[in-house]
């Protein structure tokens, strides 16, 4: 029974353990980390593992360390993510996900009426604020409109 | 304008108070002499553009106007980053205007010369405020103020720039409006975290005898789908005659123009009436503006 449970999701050589995402959330995690179809080495996700504190979701990628930057990102939809860089299956560095305090080019502003929807050769740009009320709220810099809810769903 | 402080408020005024004989005409500057400024309207103003244009030629300095768009290589798909680029090439600065939110902190990173924003999108319209304090200044005083502003405070940005500018003063603030036309509450709310006394009312009669300010705004048609209570909110908040029987005797009248009919024209010939001499400020205040953005004035 215990080795049919650890087939779920396999160990990894060499690569990038996100855990303890915010359960279901690992889809849009693998978006902000832009991992598409054309991404070329081995992805794995569970969604919803039980974990010590409950439902959460993790993502391995085999072969490829991303940057801190890349990976602080993830902050913005699961604010307790932790990251994993492993080297010959063993865990090298573990950090918290830190939320960035700027974000270029990651999800659009929900202001239709913002230069940044336009066909302009610009990227979105937000400046990343965390309130205790609302969580992270982000600030769009070039038309100010605020941003609390629906994070994820206005990924790029 | 939230990038403003007090004290570089209170500069730009002085600036503009400087000015002043020159934007009369009654005294000659050379402050610009041999500079090209550009006006890029993509909506239509006339005020606004005018008035940059007089700034612009009372200080010796040339306009180069866009015109209208549908003559320009907008209609032929340029992106504005690319016009910012050329004109950037052929203008000491650009003063814009542009229907999109942002645009102008945008054309700051594609331009080489300096921008002044001259109304992006819905949100800002910085050198309105600027001379609406510069009216206030010289009509009545900043500090302290007991002002109401009053019409269609939910998306009248001007109103919105002004408050936030005036909450620097310690200003006592009235909002007089229809309830569906009322300020949006995340401004209240910013404005009382700063200490501002805020009141909310429907009724010009209620506050017309409390105030040293009342700023109108214009109550757009298009804003209520029932045009039955178009009429009704458009008669309710009118000033006329009748209503400043109870008014301060100081009391001074501004709307940032054009109005349709929310101010009577009989009011005009009031000492309370303030809004064509409030026009004539936009001269001195863009004059001072252009002058620091050339870097002519330190």
């Amino acid at each position: 029974m215990k080795e049919k449970r650890d087939l779920k999701i396999q160990a990894i050589e060499n690569g990038t353990v996100i855990d303890h995402i915010k359960a279901g959330q690992a889809l849009n995690v693998l978006r902000i980390l832009r991992i598409s179809s054309t991404f070329r080495t081995t992805v794995s996700f569970v969604m919803n593992a039980l974990g010590a504190r409950g439902k959460k979701d993790v993502v391995k990628i085999e072969g490829k360390e991303l940057s801190i930057e890349e990976l602080n990102r993830i902050a913005l939809i699961s604010p307790n993510a932790t990251i994993n860089i492993i080297r010959d299956f063993e865990v090298v560095q573990k950090n918290n996900v830190v939320l960035p305090s700027y974000v270029e080019g990651v999800m659009r502003c929900i202001n239709a009426n913002c230069i940044s929807n336009s066909s302009e050769p610009i990227k979105s740009k937000f400046s990343v604020l965390q309130s205790e009320e609302e969580g992270v709220i982000l600030r769009c810099l070039y038309c100010e409109h605020l941003i609390s809810e629906n994070i994820a769903e206005n990924l790029l | 304008m939230k990038d403003f402080s007090r004290k570089e408020i209170d500069y730009i005024l002085d600036i503009a108070e400087k000015l002043e004989p020159v934007a009369r005409g009654d005294e000659r500057s050379r402050l610009l002499d041999g500079k090209i400024i550009a006006l890029l309207f993509f909506e239509p103003s006339t005020r606004t553009r005018l008035s940059f244009e007089v700034a612009a030629q009372r200080l010796g300095g040339q306009v180069l106007n866009l015109g209208s768009v549908e003559a320009s290589s907008v209609m032929k798909g340029e992106n504005l980053a690319d016009t910012i680029r050329v004109i950037s090439n052929y203008a000491d600065l650009i003063v814009m205007r542009h229907p999109l939110d942002g645009s102008a902190r945008m054309a700051t990173e594609f331009a080489s010369v300096p921008v002044i924003n001259g109304g992006d999108g819905s949100l800002h319209h910085p050198t309105q405020t600027f001379l609406d304090l510069y009216t206030i200044r010289r009509e009545s005083h900043l500090e302290g103020l007991k002002i109401a502003m009053a019409g269609d405070l939910k998306y009248g940005r001007t109103v919105h720039s002004l408050c936030h500018a005036l909450s620097l003063y310690g200003a006592e603030m009235t909002f007089v409006s229809p309830p569906e036309l009322r300020m949006p509450q995340e401004i209240v709310k910013d404005l009382q975290k700063n200490n501002i006394s805020i009141r909310e009312t429907d009724s010009l009669e209620e506050i017309i005898g409390d105030v040293e300010v009342l700023y109108m705004t214009r109550v757009q048609r298009e804003r209520f789908p029932d045009p039955e209570e178009y009429e009704k909110v458009k008669n309710r908040l009118k000033v006329t005659g009748d209503l400043l029987i109870n008014a301060d005797p100081n009391l001074k009248i501004l709307h940032p123009l054009p109005r349709v009919n929310e101010i009577s024209p009989e009011v005009d010939s009031t000492p309370y009436a303030c809004y064509f001499q409030q026009a004539f400020y936009g001269v001195p205040t863009r004059m001072a503006l252009l002058s620091l953005a050339m870097g002519v004035i330190e």
